[in-house]
């Protein structure tokens, strides 16, 4: 017998361990590694942002009225999106149907039925010249707007995105030739219109993805997803690559909203509180919660300065927050069932909601006292 | 990369559903309700009340609730203290005793608690016990057990439904009345009135809110997905949809191998190695941003000449369309660069300033590039050449000055042209206007004129004003 040849069985037992060992190891390493980073970042974090905001003026009392009421819509309406001429509106419901207003004049301008029940994602073209929605097809098609109303939109229908669950959300980059759209799957991916290729996909969410915002900036290539894993991430668009990540919410992250600078976001959970999160802190730097507040929120926006932080929630209601002082403003009332989507007109000049009780309502304020 | 001081080993608590969206909820709604139950405690008085000739066991004023809840939930408006208490009450954990409808009211009106039940059964199983229920209360001649109209209605489309099974239901429904027959007076109407208060919940009256209805993204995580599939398919009478690909097979988290734990690992190096800044810094820096802006944030100041929304007209939009800028409008673009350049009335001004300077090929390298990633991927590839050709190749008609770093990268990634072969070239181009060009700008004539409405840019004559703006809308 060979003394140089040991014996093949012990040696893979041994093998086997050892592989075990590594993961073990590999967790304690990465656990080591996240308390060393908290020490890192706790060391910075020396003031609250409340604190030093004291010595911004408080905001006045303001009323704030429901100027348009968009009916229309026979099921909870899930999601929608403003059009860059600030008065047109794309909304999506669970009845399938995907609906273009004019919500100035609160006319309906298009009307598509999906093929599929809950249509949880919708997005209005840069151009104003078209619409992306998806939801339980797992799937986000593009539909051109006609301007001839007879018209079958359905007709036009182009097939964009793919996914191995449902679309969550889904966001035209600068133009119409890019979408950007998260899943259940656990992914978020950018997709070309055109060809329906895929360009890039981000991996890295452990649940699903429920939500995506991309970066304000001209020159940005960034965008923050939040999750079901309760983590928000900060993704390179170019590389795929996850480049910040933030845990700190108690349940998953229904939403995500990039402070106007770009240099923050907030993001709305299902533990009932909104956070704000800065990139350059590295940090979480404001909590927005109430001990009588419970209910989840659905969906956040900013005010166009990023003083006011919008925030739609399950209890019916819409709570607004002073984004430098941490304090409630104002809570509204008027949806007759849960608020699902929230968003601040492209000018800031009103924002609008969608509900579970079939409506959209688009608000304003009346007068600064 | 911040994290909450949480006891989590990284693949979540034992049970799943634990975790639910849902549960949490209703996790904070129970503590809620013990707490206001809990008479030693601070809680309210749950008393019988004597009403004619009856005595109305275990009983609570709904304004006693809402004191309740103003006074520890620390809410100063009562309509909240009613808003919150409704929605308690929508999702069954309290009920008015003479109401099918699950509000709450801030006066007299008596409610009780509910049971906590473990009721968790298939939507299936729910139908049959609703028929038990409502058969046995046709069995017995008691005013308060009267049927509604709508739960009339009900009853009579179940029968239809379970056909066959009929004598069944009614042998089931027969012997829980035999049952209740032998229970205590008050016993019984409190189990009654919970009984009545559970099916509120699940079959609440047409018109109200069905607090069971969910989200169907959560759902995976619910012991029972089986009860989503009815909100997947619609209402029953709409007969519109094919049914959909609903996955829930899948676990809600996956469990992290080893490769995960190592880009965890790599990861966090990463950001170990980040300079980041202090919080008080970038306090200061959201404050100043903020307060920059807080002129132009209608939320909060008055917006002239009014809000379109509230005025119904849209002047506010025609003038901010327009080429013909307003004093409030040029001092944006002094901000910064990208404030400028996002207004196109900016990005021109800014421009014809480069072009006296004989520096436009700058601006418009940096807007060809833009352009560029926004063009569709078949179109990349010309268009990077064309832009190289353009800009930088030798002998180039509107050559750029990059540093010989960045021109070799750029040159590289031109072997193979994509979206963002021109990144490292347009930041740095963007800096030297940001740095130099910009700078000048801002002390310009042109600019100062503008900022200090000295002199009108000229405006388009006979510029139509649309009701009704077309599809293009920049």
């Amino acid at each position: 017998m060979n003394p140089f040849i040991s014996p093949l069985i012990p040696e893979m037992a041994t093998q086997e361990v050892q592989l075990n060992e590594t993961l073990a190891h590999l967790k304690t390493e990465s656990e080591t590694l996240k308390s060393k980073l908290e020490e890192e970042r706790a060391k910075l974090h020396d003031v609250e942002l409340h604190q030093v905001a004291e010595k911004v003026e408080g905001l006045g009392q303001f009323v704030m009225k429901t100027r348009r009421t968009l009916k229309g819509h026979g099921n909870k309406v899930l999601c929608m999106d403003w059009c860059k001429d600030k008065r047109r509106i794309v909304s999506s419901s669970q009845d399938g149907k995907v609906i273009v207003w004019d919500a100035f004049t609160t006319n309906k301008e298009h009307a598509v039925t999906m093929p599929c029940t809950w249509v949880m994602a919708c997005a209005y073209a840069p151009s104003g010249c078209a619409v992306a929605c998806g939801g339980l097809d797992n799937k986000c098609s593009v539909y051109p707007l006609s301007l001839d109303k007879n018209e079958n939109l359905a007709a036009k229908k182009k097939s964009v995105a793919m996914h191995t669950n449902y679309l969550s959300a889904c966001s035209f980059t600068n133009s119409d030739m890019q979408i950007l759209t998260s899943s259940g799957d656990g992914t978020c991916a950018l997709w070309d219109v055109e060809s329906g290729q895929l360009l890039q996909s981000f991996h890295g969410h452990a649940a699903d993805v429920l939500c995506l915002d991309l970066a304000p900036s001209e020159t940005g290539n960034t965008f923050v997803s939040g999750g079901c894993d309760k983590k928000a991430n900060v993704w390179d668009m170019r590389s795929g690559q996850c480049i910040q990540s933030f845990e700190t919410h108690e349940s998953d992250i229904n939403s995500v909203r990039y402070y106007p600078s770009g240099d923050a976001f907030a993001s709305g959970s299902d533990d009932a509180t909104c956070r704000l999160y800065d990139l350059r802190a590295d940090r979480e730097v404001a909590i927005y919660s109430k001990e009588s507040i419970i209910f989840g929120v659905s969906s956040v926006d900013f005010s166009l300065s990023g003083r006011l932080l919008f925030g739609g929630y399950n209890d019916y209601t819409i709570n607004v927050w002073d984004v430098l002082k941490g304090t409630r403003v104002s809570i509204l009332f008027g949806h007759e069932n849960r608020v699902s989507t929230l968003r601040v007109s492209p000018d800031g000049t009103a924002f609008c909601t969608g509900s579970w009780d079939h409506t959209l309502r688009v608000r304003a304020i009346c007068s600064l006292i | 990369m911040a994290e909450g001081s949480r006891d989590q080993g990284g693949s979540g608590s034992t049970d799943p559903e634990e975790d639910s969206p849902n549960m949490i909820v209703y996790r904070k709604i129970e503590d809620i309700v013990t707490r206001i139950q809990d008479e030693k405690a601070g809680g309210v008085a749950i008393r019988t009340v004597k009403s004619f000739l009856s005595k109305i066991p275990s009983v609570v004023s709904g304004a006693d609730i809402v004191q309740w809840l103003m006074k520890n939930l620390c809410i100063e408006d009562p309509a909240e203290a009613i808003h919150l208490g409704s929605l308690i009450a929508a999702h069954g954990y309290i009920f008015p005793i003479s109401d099918h409808v699950l509000t709450l009211k801030d006066d007299g009106t008596l409610y009780r608690f509910q049971v906590k039940t473990t009721l968790d059964n298939h939507e299936c199983l729910r139908y049959v016990l609703r028929t038990i229920y409502l058969c046995k209360r046709t069995m017995q001649n008691k005013a308060r057990l009267e049927l509604a109209d709508y739960e009339a209605e009900n009853l009579a489309r179940l029968q239809r439904a379970f056909a066959r099974k009929w004598e069944f239901i009614f042998m089931q429904a027969e012997a829980q009345v035999k049952i209740d027959r032998k229970k205590d007076k008050a016993e019984r109407k409190i189990l009654d009135s919970q009984e009545r208060a559970f099916w509120d919940v699940h079959r609440p009256v047409p018109g109200c809110v069905n607090t069971t209805e969910m989200d169907i993204r959560k759902c995976r995580r619910e012991r029972n997905p089986h009860r989503v599939k009815k909100s997947v398919y619609g209402v029953p009478d709409d007969g519109q949809s094919q049914p959909s690909p609903v996955h829930i097979s899948s676990q809600p988290t996956r469990k992290p191998t080893k490769e995960d734990v190592q880009k965890e690992i790599s990861f966090l190096n990463i950001q170990l190695d980040r300079h980041c800044m202090k919080v008080s810094k970038v306090a200061d820096s959201l404050m100043s941003y903020t307060e920059q802006f807080m002129e132009y944030d209608p939320f909060v100041s008055v917006i002239e000449p009014s809000n379109p929304w509230i005025n119904d007209d849209t002047t506010f939009w025609d003038l901010e369309a327009s080429r013909d800028p307003s004093q409030q409008r040029v001092k944006k673009w002094g901000f910064s660069l990208e404030e400028a350049l996002k207004d196109p009335a900016g990005r021109d001004q800014f421009l014809k300033f480069l072009e006296s300077e004989f520096s436009s090929e700058n601006l418009r390298f940096w807007l060809a590039v833009q352009d560029l990633k926004r063009r569709p991927l078949q179109e990349v590839s010309s268009r990077a050449q064309e832009i190289w050709q353009e800009f930088l190749a030798e002998g180039a008609p509107s050559s750029i000055n990059l540093d010989s770093h960045s021109y070799e990268r750029t040159s590289q990634n031109l072997k193979d042209p994509g979206r963002y072969s021109f990144e490292d070239a347009q930041e740095h181009i963007f800096k030297l206007m940001k740095s130099d060009s910009y700078a000048r700008f801002l002390r310009s004539n042109t600019y100062q004129d503008l900022l200090l409405a000295r002199k009108k840019v000229n405006v388009d004559k006979g510029r139509k004003k649309t009701l009704f703006p077309s599809c293009r809308c920049c």
